[in-house]
């Protein structure tokens, strides 16, 4: 065990270092000046050669990736050219933000998906299964900032009920667990929990189908075991499968929760992004992404290795 | 049968066997045309291909004339059967030219992605061993990025715009594609015809296109149909951002986002574009997963 988790994470570090390669390579591949959103239009040639080492940009490119990951090691993410904030203070207040968001839709979607695949793998070609099935091919159809608008068009504007943007009463910055906050939470949450219930629900549905099949449920019915405990056995079997599946889809949101957030103007990571695009603020566009995507891939592990603890199977 | 009894009575041979069965692309097709589910979604890829293709001759209004009197018509206005946008456009003009725009964004990162992956991912199963590594590892690091994120980092860093949002689609698309490519090609690689072609002196190039393609095609492109959904999805996505397709071109992420002022006034305008795109994502998936189950791929 102890050497699978050694060699997992071996694995996992030329990947890391890949990310950052990618993220590094995204401000360079960017067309034009990095600079040119902050200099005014008249600077000086010497007032750009110093804010361009001011920022490392007259450095080569193998040295400044080095120093880069050498700083981002040491949780500095640069400054953010808009605002001249630390990025890594922004990033980490926009992630706390987002991951509430994310995991509260994880949540909801893996309950629901679970229901519907159980009980569409339950009674398989039922019409209970056909409705369950097709609402999980809805599920993963729906484009979701659509979805998003249609909730705020119904429970905002015409109903009233609930708020349609922000992440507390008044603008407010500080998360709290009262109604207020978690009234503003609501239709985001379920917006985002559309697609893991789709895909939570697919999995979950083939697996008990999957597990039905095996002999050793004839051999427990055989046995006389009830219907209940029957039923406990392919929760068994079905949960570390489904549960990898919920692990990858908290990422997956974590990193495409963009489009939801500027929706309800959720002030999490999708936010940050999409201003650091619209003012070419490179420096917090590459930490955030870095930020996400190492979070994932840090997801991923976890995933694996705690499915590997469940399921002893899979270890090699 | 008696293994042992090789002498044929020439009588008993049965006759169906000189008859040509029916080939395999004939049986997934026939199965194809009897799933009722399948095929009500084909007809409705149909109709928006010729929408695509043919949209800009049937519009009744022109999807492109503004005018400050008409703005925010509701549903059902005389002229105008499903209202007008914020600047007095003809809605239903332009959800139908918005077909076109629409389809393309989704469809051709996709086209894209299958050719590039699949030479990829058909190279490094083919070749195995340490280029396999190579190339493998490297997609794994574009894996290490949920689609969505790495899909909008490589067009925020582009810059807004048409071919940029192609680009960016394209490179989401690859690493799944190379990834579903190399695997089936690994498992036909050890395949004995394959062994009975290499050992008959067919070069790589030979046996890549006469004995692998034919295999590895048919199940590597029906995983990239099930991902036009995802792609029509993302690049609407990308346009509604303001990352994708630019105004006044009618694309129907980008209406999403411009009638999004109009949320409180005409609630019902501004979603209609999203039901574009959601009747073309299911019409694909479940095109697709038709696809899926008459070949008979598993998972």
């Amino acid at each position: 065990m102890l050497q699978f988790l050694f060699r997992r994470i071996l694995y996992t570090l030329p990947i890391m270092l890949g990310v950052a390669l990618v993220c590094f390579a995204l401000v360079h591949l960017a067309p034009g000046d990095p600079l040119v959103s902050i200099l005014p239009p008249d600077a000086s040639q010497e007032m750009q050669q110093q804010l361009r080492t001011l920022y490392g940009f007259d450095r080569s490119y193998p040295e400044q990736f080095a120093s880069w990951v050498w700083r981002a090691l040491q949780g500095d993410l640069g400054t953010s050219i808009a605002s001249s904030r630390p990025v890594t203070a922004e990033v980490l207040k926009a992630v706390g933000n987002t991951l509430r968001l994310a995991a509260m839709a994880t949540l909801i979607g893996f309950i629901f998906g679970c229901l519907f695949g159980f009980v569409a793998g339950y009674f398989q070609n039922s019409w209970v299964d056909k409705a369950a099935s097709f609402t999980s091919v809805l599920g993963v159809s729906v484009p979701h900032y659509w979805l998003g608008m249609v909730l705020v068009i119904i429970f905002s504007s015409l109903l009233m009920w609930l708020p349609a943007s922000g992440a507390g009463p008044g603008g407010s910055d500080q998360w709290k667990w009262d109604w207020e906050h978690i009234k503003h939470m609501l239709l985001p949450a379920i917006t985002m929990s559309v697609i893991p219930m789709g895909i939570i629900a697919r999995t979950v549905r083939a697996l008990v189908a999957e597990i039905l099949a095996q002999e050793f449920v004839v051999g427990l019915r055989a046995k006389g075991l009830t219907d209940v405990g029957v039923f406990l056995h392919v929760v068994k079997n079905a949960a570390p499968t489904a549960l990898a599946v919920m692990g990858l889809q908290l990422g997956y949101l974590l990193g495409g929760s963009i489009l939801i957030e500027t929706v309800f103007a959720w002030p999490g990571t999708g936010f940050l992004l999409n201003s650091a695009i619209f003012q070419r603020d490179l420096p917090l566009l590459q930490g955030t992404i870095l930020v996400l995507a190492m979070f994932f891939v840090v997801l991923n592990l976890v995933v694996d290795v705690v499915q590997t603890l469940l399921d002893p199977r899979i270890a090699r | 049968m008696n293994m042992l009894n090789i002498a044929v009575d020439p009588a008993k041979v049965p006759t169906v066997a000189f008859e040509r069965s029916p080939g395999y692309w004939q049986t997934v097709f026939r199965r194809l045309l009897r799933d009722k589910v399948a095929m009500a979604a084909a007809f409705v890829v149909l109709v928006l291909i010729l929408l695509a293709l043919f949209g800009g001759m049937l519009t009744p209004a022109d999807p492109y004339k503004s005018s400050m009197l008409s703005r925010l018509k509701p549903i059902g206005t005389p002229n105008f059967p499903l209202g007008t946008d914020e600047l007095g456009r003809d809605m239903l003009s332009r959800l139908m030219v918005g077909a076109r725009l629409s389809l393309f964004m989704g469809i051709t990162p996709v086209v894209c992605a299958f050719i590039i992956g699949s030479i990829i991912g058909i190279t490094a199963g083919y070749a195995g061993g340490y280029v396999n590594t190579v190339i493998m590892r490297t997609i794994d690091v574009f894996y290490a990025f949920p689609s969505v994120l790495l899909a909008i980092a490589l067009s925020g860093a582009l810059g807004a715009g048409i071919t940029n949002s192609l680009i960016s689609l394209t490179v989401v698309f690859i690493p799944p594609i190379a990834r579903v490519a190399e695997s089936v090609t690994t498992q036909i690689r050890t395949r004995d015809f394959v062994e009975a072609a290499r050992a008959s002196g067919a070069g790589a190039f030979t046996i890549v296109r006469v004995h692998v393609l034919g295999n590895v095609l048919g199940p590597i492109f029906v995983y990239a149909t099930s991902l036009i959904a995802v792609a029509m999805i993302l690049a609407s996505g990308l346009s509604f951002l303001g990352l994708g397709v630019k105004p006044p071109e009618p694309e129907w992420g980008l209406m999403l986002n411009t009638l999004r002022t109009a949320i409180y006034t005409q609630p019902w305008i501004a979603a209609l574009p999203g039901v574009m795109i959601f009747i073309t994502s299911i019409a694909f998936n479940l095109l697709s997963d038709g696809l899926r189950s008459a070949m008979e791929i598993k998972g």
